[in-house]
């Protein structure tokens, strides 16, 4: 079956996905910081009763309305492209990625359709307590929307909660709380709201940079710093914190992922942090696969270790021992693994000759150990594995993979920079004169975007070739389907979503040209 | 029933005012949804993806079945 399936058809349909999540990941963030900037600013407002907050409540409100308008339902493609091209993947994964999608559907009509609506439609026809408690729904409601998908992807990178049915050939929820509570879900969901107000506060004090620039709007811009900054600190502290745990999660979780990042390939104890480094091709292969070796870094000697294990002795395997397995350290092979894959996937071949047979005892019989935690442990767990072809296969772009984090966490240290910057010139009293950070504030608007897909490139090319960690690899999950209809469909949503993006900066700028007044 | 008629009548005004009050930006982008809306549900979903299993197959049995063997006939 999979040798029918051309590898171009694979990429197609990853490329559409990529695109899709990155255009989608160009709304989300915006809309999840910017509400509760906008929900800190109103509360000032019916705290002080001062008409100027409440003047620049509702600048930044129309553009979040925008921001908001224009994003909603592109997240609703992703799903069309899990039921077209990715049809085997929806199946297997049942109902644990519904169950969550569906809490995020409703609470996202609910929460925020209906809390939305006052917000924009209700100044001066609700009490102004009311108004101010739907501005905070608005916000956690958003935040919470994020949680369930958020959720349904940290199931996707660390799969628990569940059992398969080989009879139904489905993954089935036995642990609504596991899947909720996942470790990966949990700092993932923090990281990435997190980085949302980071964003939104790198927005706000961009935008309100620009009128200091055009000498306009000083009441405005600067209360909008104040506020922009405090909490454009607190979240890319939070940001810093939260990587860190993520980080520390991954090595457990998904060790060949957290190998590639660092570029390890030979695992150590004391293990280094690469702080700034360059890669350069060696002469050295795993398998068909070139090894990266380092033309220059510069490291932090033992912080990996501690990261990892809080004990600058402890271990860091390396992606040689990942994939050649080390006994003494307890790391199967990929070999192993790869037999282990094998055995589970025979087991639901014999299954499905006893259900082809009529033979109920035996399908049972089979179907039980697939619910069995030691054959889950040792077996199914692997399952993935009998897809591949040789054990370098689980290795993702070591390239892409270590840029790409390097250049996130460079950025988060330059957004922290930058927000202490903003709030010592504004308690100084110089901000006015610092034209040139004025400038290099607004221009680093683009900036926490960047940051935020790196993080996404990170966590979804890291994980390569898996689409469900260890359980099926991104091969086994694309549908058969002819990838000319990929194209098209691609071409489709890059022209949709660029037009959308366009529409949304070009009424974004008329309104921020035209200022609170209107 | 009064009550419940005045209340719904409150929350049609709340709505049929915002819409009638809304400014230029609010009304660019609703025509923004609305087209968005047309070509993502009648033309993405309704010409390109109509959903690979559901297309193919009637009952979930038939739908197993298929995804069993694609997870069983692999090299």
């Amino acid at each position: 079956m999979f040798e029918s399936i051309d590898f171009t058809l694979i990429d197609w349909s990853r490329a559409q996905f990529a695109l899709t999540a990155i255009y989608h990941w160009l709304f989300v963030p915006l809309t999840l910081g910017l509400s509760f900037i906008i929900a800190i600013m109103e509360s000032l407002y019916v705290k002080t009763g001062n008409e100027e907050w409440k003047r620049i409540t509702r600048f930044w409100m129309t553009l979040f309305g925008i921001n908001f308008a224009i994003g909603v339902a592109t997240g609703i493609i992703l799903e069309f492209e899990f039921g077209t091209n990715w049809s085997n993947y929806s199946w297997f994964v049942g109902d644990i990625f519904g169950a969550p999608l569906a809490i995020e559907g409703i609470l996202a009509f609910f929460l925020e359709s209906t809390f939305v609506a006052v917000m924009f439609f209700g100044w001066n026809k609700v009490s102004k307590k009311f108004h101010l408690i739907s501005t905070w729904l608005v916000a956690i409601g958003a935040n919470l929307s994020a949680l369930w998908i958020l959720v349904a992807n940290a199931w996707m990178q660390n799969p628990v909660g569940m059992v398969f049915n080989p009879d139904t050939a489905r993954n089935e929820m036995v642990s609504f709380w596991d899947v909720l509570f996942n470790e990966v879900a949990v700092s993932k969901f923090l990281h990435t709201i997190s980085s949302g107000f980071l964003l939104a506060s790198m927005f706000v004090l961009g935008i309100s940079a620009w009128y200091l620039l055009q000498n306009r709007e000083h009441i405005l811009a600067k209360r909008s710093i104040l506020i922009a900054g405090i909490f454009g600190l607190l979240s890319s502290l939070l940001v810093a914190y939260t990587g860190d745990n993520s980080a520390r999660t991954l090595s457990e979780a998904q060790p060949v992922k957290f190998a590639a990042f660092e570029a390890l390939y030979e695992g150590k104890q004391n293990a280094g942090l690469v702080a700034i480094g360059i890669l350069k091709r060696s002469d050295l292969k795993i398998g068909e696969k070139e090894v990266n070796d380092f033309a220059f870094r510069i490291e932090i000697p033992g912080f990996l270790s501690v990261m990892t294990k809080g004990d600058k002795n402890a271990f860091v395997p390396g992606i040689y021992d990942l994939v050649n397995g080390d006994a003494s350290k307890g790391i199967l092979s990929v070999t192993e693994k790869i037999e282990r894959g094998k055995k589970a996937r025979d087991l639901l071949i014999e299954f499905k000759a006893a259900k082809k047979n009529n033979d109920t005892q035996k399908a049972e019989g089979i179907s039980g150990m697939f619910r069995d935690k030691k054959f889950i442990d040792n077996y199914f767990r692997y399952f993935g594995y009998a897809f591949l072809e040789k054990p370098e296969d689980v290795i993702p772009g070591v390239k892409t993979s270590f840029y790409s984090f390097h250049i996130m966490v460079m950025l988060g240290f330059y957004f922290i920079l930058v927000f202490v910057m903003a709030l010592y010139f504004l308690y100084s009293g110089t901000l006015l004169k610092k034209r040139w950070f004025l400038w290099i504030a607004l221009w680093s608007i683009l900036l926490p975007y960047v940051a935020g897909e790196l993080g996404w490139v990170l966590a979804e090319m890291g994980r390569q070739p898996w689409i469900i960690q260890d359980l099926m690899p991104v091969s086994a999950a694309v549908s058969n389907i002819s990838s000319g209809s990929v194209m098209t469909t691609f071409a489709l949503f890059a022209i949709l979503f660029t037009v959308l993006l366009i529409a949304e900066i070009s009424i974004m700028i008329r309104q921020i040209k035209l200022g609170p007044k209107h | 029933m009064n009550q419940v008629s005045y209340a719904i009548s409150r929350l049609f005004r709340f709505y049929y005012d915002g819409f009638r009050s809304m400014s230029w930006w609010g009304r660019r982008v609703w025509v923004i949804i609305l087209i968005k809306l047309f070509v993502i549900f009648l033309i993405m979903k309704l010409f390109f993806f109509q959903g690979f299993l559901s297309e193919r197959y009637s009952t979930d049995e038939q739908k197993s079945e298929y995804v069993l063997d694609q997870l069983i006939n692999s090299k």
